[in-house]
C-alpha cells in the first residue's frame, strides 16, 4: 500500500492525542487551571491536527460532513461520529477543571472511553479489510490500542504505567509483524484464485493490461523499502520503546528528558505506521503479478 | 444507506468467456468513450501523450499464460471489471453512503456528488475494480451501462452496455443471472461459470467461462486413421523408375541417412 504522508500523521498524532485523552480522563487527581490547560492543549492538538491531516488525502474534502451519516456499516464514519463525540465531552470535561476547578468525573470516564473507542474505530478500518491479510487480523486493533495508551501514558507523565506498556507495545508489535509476515501466504488468494485458472496449470502474467503504473497500481503495489524493512523494524521500536524506556529509568521525568522521550517514541510510531502501509500487500497486486 | 440489500429483485451482470477473447482491447475503448461522453464525471487521462501515461478506466485486459504441468502453455485474454458482488465489500465501508447496491436489478453504483474521495472503496475491492479519477477526485467503477440498458432513446440491440456492444469475438454476455432461463445462467451452467477469488466471499454476480481444453500432445487425432500412408513401397512403373534411379551413382540423400 501507498504511505501516504497525511495518513501516516494522522494515525500517529491522533493515537498518541486520544491515548492522551483517556489517561486525562480517568486521572482522579486532575491538575486544574492552567496545568490542566497545558495537558489539554498539546491533547486536543495532537488529536485534531491528526484528524485535519486525514483530510488533506481526501478527493472531496468539502464534503466531509456527508462521512457522518454511515455509521451502521461503515467503520470510517464511525470513527468521525467517535471522534467528535469524544473530543466534545472530553472539551466539557476540560472546560470544568480550567475554567471552574472542578472535575466531573463521570464525564471525564465518558470522555475516555470514547477516546479509546475512536482509536479502536481507526484501527478496525484497516483490520476490516480482507483485500489486505496483513491487516485483516484482530492483532491490529490491539496493536493501535496498546500504541495509544502507552504513548499516552507517556505524554501525560505516568512514568512507571508508561515504561511497563512500552515494552508492552513492543511486544505486541513484534508479534503482529511475525504474523503478518505469512498472512497473506495464509490466507490462500493467489493468481489462481484470482483468474479461476489455477486447477488448470501454473498461472503466470504475460502483459498488463496498460504499459504504465496506474492508480490501482501506484495505490496497492508499493515495493519501496521491501529491503530495508528488517533495519526500519529495528529502529523503529529503538525509537518507539527503547529510548524512552532507557531515558526515564535512568534519568527519571524531568521536563527535558520527558521531551526528549516523547519526541523519540512519536517518531517510532510513525516508523512502524510508515511499514504498516508500505509492508501491506492488497489481493489487487496478484492480478498485476505483483505484490 | 450502505447497508446492503438482503436481495435484489434481478441480479443484471456480465458472462466473459476466457476461450473466446481474442485480446483485442475493444470493450476497454467503447467502455471509455461511452462512459467518458455519457453518466458522471468523464474518465480522464493524466499525461496522455507524455511520459508515464495514466487515465481512468472502468475495463481492463490482462493477459495469462497458463501452464498444464508437462502440457502446452495457453495464452488466456482476461478482462476485468466490476462484478457486482452480492456481498459487495467496497459498498458497506462507504462513509457517505455515496456507494450504493440497487435493490431492483443489484447494479453497484457510486453517487459522485456525495463521494468525498477517501478512496477506501477501492482498498476494500479484491479487484481493483474501482479507481478514483486523478482529474475529478470522485470514485469511478462500471455502472454496467445503467444508462444504455434502460434508455428507451437508444434502438433494442444497443440497450446493453457498450463492452458487450463492441465485443467482435462475442466473448462477453449480458443478461438477469437471477433468471435461471436468461442466457447468462444457461451460459454458466452449461459451462461452469467461475467466481474469481471465492475464498473472500464477496459473491461476484458475474461469471467466467474457463476456456476450453485443448489438444495435449499424448493424445491421437480422431483424423489419424485415415491420414495413414496408403502404400509403403512404391509399385509398378514408379516403383521401377525408382530403383533404376537409385543405382545410379550420386544419390546424396541417402549415403547420408545410412551414415
Amino acid at each position: 500500500m501507498h504511505p501516504a504522508a497525511s495518513v501516516i500523521v494522522f494515525t500517529t498524532l491522533s493515537g498518541a492525542g486520544f491515548g492522551m485523552l483517556a489517561w486525562l480522563g480517568i486521572d482522579s487527581t486532575p491538575s486544574t487551571g492552567w496545568g490542566a490547560f497545558g495537558y489539554y492543549f498539546v491533547a486536543f492538538a495532537l488529536a485534531v491536527g491528526g484528524l485535519l491531516s486525514s483530510t488533506f488525502h481526501l478527493g472531496h474534502p468539502e464534503r466531509a460532513m456527508k462521512a457522518f451519516t454511515q455509521w451502521r456499516t461503515s467503520w470510517l464514519s464511525r470513527e468521525g461520529v467517535c471522534a467528535v463525540l469524544a473530543l466534545t465531552v472530553m472539551g466539557l470535561y476540560a472546560a470544568g477543571l480550567i475554567f471552574l476547578g472542578e472535575a466531573l468525573s463521570i464525564l471525564g470516564w465518558i470522555g475516555a472511553i470514547l477516546s479509546l473507542g475512536t482509536v479502536y474505530t481507526t484501527s478496525m478500518i484497516y483490520a476490516q479489510l480482507a483485500t489486505i491479510p496483513r491487516w485483516n487480523t484482530p492483532l491490529t486493533s490491539l496493536l493501535y490500542l496498546t500504541f495509544a495508551i502507552a504513548g499516552g501514558a507517556l505524554l501525560t507523565g505516568k512514568v512507571t504505567i508508561a515504561l511497563v506498556l512500552l515494552v508492552a507495545a513492543s511486544f505486541v508489535q513484534v508479534i503482529w509483524w511475525k504474523k503478518g509476515d505469512t498472512a497473506f501466504a495464509d490466507r490462500g488468494t493467489n493468481l489462481g484464485t484470482a483468474t479461476g485458472l489455477g486447477d488448470r496449470g501454473e498461472v503466470r502474467s504475460l502483459a498488463h493490461p496498460h504499459t504504465s503504473p496506474n492508480y490501482l497500481m501506484r495505490e496497492f503495489i508499493y515495493t519501496v523499502g521491501r529491503k530495508h524493512v528488517q533495519k526500519l523494524r529495528v529502529i523503529s521500536l529503538t525509537l518507539m520503546a527503547a529510548v524512552p524506556v532507557v531515558l526515564l529509568a535512568l534519568f527519571g521525568a524531568n521536563h527535558f528528558i520527558a521531551l526528549i522521550a516523547v519526541l523519540s517514541h512519536i517518531a517510532g510510531v510513525a516508523t512502524s505506521r510508515w511499514l504498516f502501509f508500505a509492508e501491506a500487500e492488497h489481493t489487487v497486486g496478484i492480478y498485476y503479478g505483483m505484490r | 444507506m450502505t447497508d446492503l440489500p438482503t436481495s435484489t429483485e434481478k441480479k443484471l451482470g456480465l458472462v466473459i468467456d476466457l476461450d473466446t477473447c481474442v485480446g483485442c482491447h475493444a470493450c476497454v475503448i467503447s467502455c471509455k468513450g461511452w462512459n467518458t461522453e455519457n453518466y458522471g464525471a468523464p474518465l480522464s487521462d493524466q499525461r496522455p501523450y507524455g511520459e508515464e501515461p495514466m487515465g481512468t478506466f472502468l475495463n481492463r485486459v490482462h493477459s495469462y499464460e497458463v501452464k498444464p504441468e508437462g502440457g502446452a502453455a495457453q495464452t488466456v485474454h482476461f478482462p476485468k471489471s466490476c462484478l457486482h458482488c452480492e456481498n459487495a465489500p467496497c459498498v458497506t465501508v462507504c462513509p457517505t453512503g455515496a456507494s450504493y447496491k440497487r435493490k431492483e436489478d443489484g447494479i453497484v453504483l457510486v453517487n459522485e456528488s456525495s463521494c468525498i474521495g477517501c478512496g477506501l472503496c477501492a482498498w476494500a475491492c479484491p479487484y481493483g475494480a474501482r479507481e478514483l479519477d486523478q482529474a475529478e477526485g470522485v470514485m469511478k467503477k462500471c455502472t454496467l451501462c445503467v444508462d444504455r440498458i434502460y434508455n428507451e432513446n437508444l434502438p433494442e440491440v444497443d440497450r446493453v452496455p457498450a463492452c458487450v456492444r463492441t465485443c467482435p469475438a462475442g466473448a462477453r454476455h449480458f443478461g438477469d443471472f437471477a433468471d435461471p432461463e436468461s442466457n447468462v445462467s444457461k451460459l454458466t451452467a452449461e459451462r461452469g461459470g467461475m467466481d474469481l477469488m471465492p475464498e473472500l466471499n464477496t459473491a461476484p454476480v458475474n461469471k467466467y467461462l474457463p476456456p476450453r481444453l485443448k489438444d495435449s500432445w499424448d493424445d491421437e487425432s480422431v483424423l489419424a486413421p485415415f491420414l495413414e500412408p496408403v502404400a509403403e513401397e512404391t509399385q509398378g512403373f514408379m516403383g521401377w523408375l525408382d530403383k533404376q534411379l537409385s543405382r545410379l551413382p550420386g544419390d546424396v540423400k541417402q549415403t547420408e541417412g545410412a551414415e
